[in-house]
């Protein structure tokens, strides 16, 4: 089977509103590289990834699979899981079904995702009144049961405190080491060196600069990329 | 009025054959009316809620206005359907409680689907993105929500209810209040009154508003309990 990487965009933009959040995008994911999409607040950060998602068509330019029916084999985990009123495995299962996984191998498959994330004494209780931390990490076993190829994650600890966070890495490092390519926003700049091994740096819908993670740090190319790192470190 | 207020009470509290008679027929037709139009009121709701085509909008403020629909305007409407020369005259139906279903559903349905499309298309922006992402979408995606939200949509049948069981003008045209066939408790009522016999037309008034009462309480802890069970 081939894989979906690489993935195209096509001078791809992407106008709401009459603004322009994504201008004119080229770039080429591959497979392997784990890529940390950083940028200001509204550099489009979570658009891109939308568009590279499919979860919004782009204005203008192409998104373009290696292979089609691609759509399935990707996951993306949001800033907010979204959990449905009903149990943690319940909600892994539907991921599941949704996924047209036949029903005998649907229970087995949530198991064995949940004790992945370490969520398997939780299974039976109800998602919505897990913890903030425990809630990602449900959203981050519903796409490991998927094995996606690739995974999107959307500023995935934003919101969580640093002992949630640091569970949060070793997951994401999991599905790494699993062979799925992480494609990740985030406001941290110690986590994306933590995790990443390039930077796409966005800067007003644009990509400013695209670097590995040993470069781009100590010697960004670009005034805004330079800007952002100094400005950002002391938070990271 | 005091003395009224007593022989009602005594009419209740007796289990009097004659209204116990009244007040199961209410509850059977309510209740009927209102399991149907929930059945085609919460899926026609939610399709209106997450579907985009043409129309929408305009299909949104028609139901909307249609919760206000006057109950003799409908009875008078299914009348017509239902009257001997009327294209459902064959049915056989008016001047019996299956008249009276129907017109309540008529009546009942607007209310349910109005409200249920609120809900769920306030519930749909938080869920949407993340449905898409598992690849669930249209029919599949408004159900699962629909699932979701299952008991905030109790108050959307409550609603309905409320309807149901207070309104008096289209059961009256259709039904007849016929006693013993299709008289319920509020026809009941309005004919109790306008005769004189105030105690009966206070014994219905009071057990309508106890089952009332009850139905909500009722609804109230199931909501409270699932609110703690699944957050």
């Amino acid at each position: 089977m081939n894989g979906i990487l690489p993935l195209q965009l096509e001078d791809v933009s992407y106008a709401a509103g009459g603004r322009k959040i994504i201008d004119r995008v080229s770039l080429a994911l591959e497979a392997g590289s784990s890529t940390i999409i950083l940028g200001a607040n509204g550099a489009g950060k979570s658009v891109l990834m939308r568009l590279m998602h499919g979860l919004l068509a782009p204005s203008a330019g192409r998104v373009v699979w290696n292979t089609v029916g691609a759509r399935r084999r990707q996951a993306m985990v949001f800033q907010r899981p979204v959990m449905l009123r009903r149990s943690a495995l319940a909600n892994v299962a539907y991921a599941l079904e949704a996924a047209g996984v036949a029903p005998a191998s649907r229970e087995r498959l949530a198991r064995e995702a949940l004790a992945e994330v370490g969520l398997l004494a939780a299974a039976a209780r109800p998602a919505r009144v897990l913890s903030g931390g425990e809630q990602q990490r449900l959203a981050l076993a519903r796409a490991w049961a998927l094995h996606p190829e690739v995974l999107f994650l959307d500023e995935p600890t934003a919101s969580l405190d640093p002992g949630a966070t640091r569970e949060i890495e070793n997951i994401i490092r999991a599905f790494d080491a699993a062979g799925t390519k992480i494609v990740m926003s985030t406001h941290s700049l110690g986590q994306a060196r933590r995790l990443g091994d390039e930077v796409i740096y966005l800067h007003q819908g644009r990509v400013a600069e695209r670097a590995p993670i040993e470069r781009f740090f100590p010697l960004p190319a670009t005034a805004e990329a330079a800007a952002f790192v100094k400005g950002e470190l002391p938070w990271a | 009025m005091l003395e009224a207020l007593s022989t009602g009470l005594r009419l209740v509290a007796t289990l009097d054959l004659r209204l116990w008679e009244i007040v199961g027929l209410s509850l059977a037709v309510s209740l009927s009316a209102v399991a149907l139009a929930t059945l085609l009121g919460l899926p026609l709701g939610a399709a209106l809620a997450v579907g985009r085509f043409p129309g929408r909008q305009a299909l949104i403020v028609v139901l909307n206005a249609l919760m206000g629909l006057p109950p003799v305007v409908v009875g008078l409407a299914i009348y017509l359907l239902l009257s001997r020369a009327g294209p459902l005259g064959e049915l056989g139906l008016l001047f019996t409680p299956g008249a009276m279903v129907l017109a309540q559903t008529v009546l009942v349905l607007p209310i349910i689907a109005a409200l249920a499309r609120q809900a769920v298309e306030d519930a749909w922006l938080e869920y949407e993105e993340q449905l898409r992402s598992l690849g669930v979408d249209g029919l599949r995606g408004a159900l699962t929500v629909l699932w979701d939200i299952r008991f905030s949509l109790l108050t959307v049948v409550l609603a309905g209810l409320g309807r149901a069981s207070a309104e008096v003008g289209a059961v009256m045209i259709v039904g007849g209040n016929i006693d013993g066939v299709t008289r319920v408790m509020t026809t009941a009522i309005a004919l109790e009154t306008s005769k004189g016999d105030l105690p009966l037309a206070l014994g219905l008034g009071m057990v309508l508003i106890a089952i009332v009462l009850a139905l909500n309480a009722g609804a109230h802890l199931i909501r409270d309990a699932a609110a703690r069970r699944y957050g």
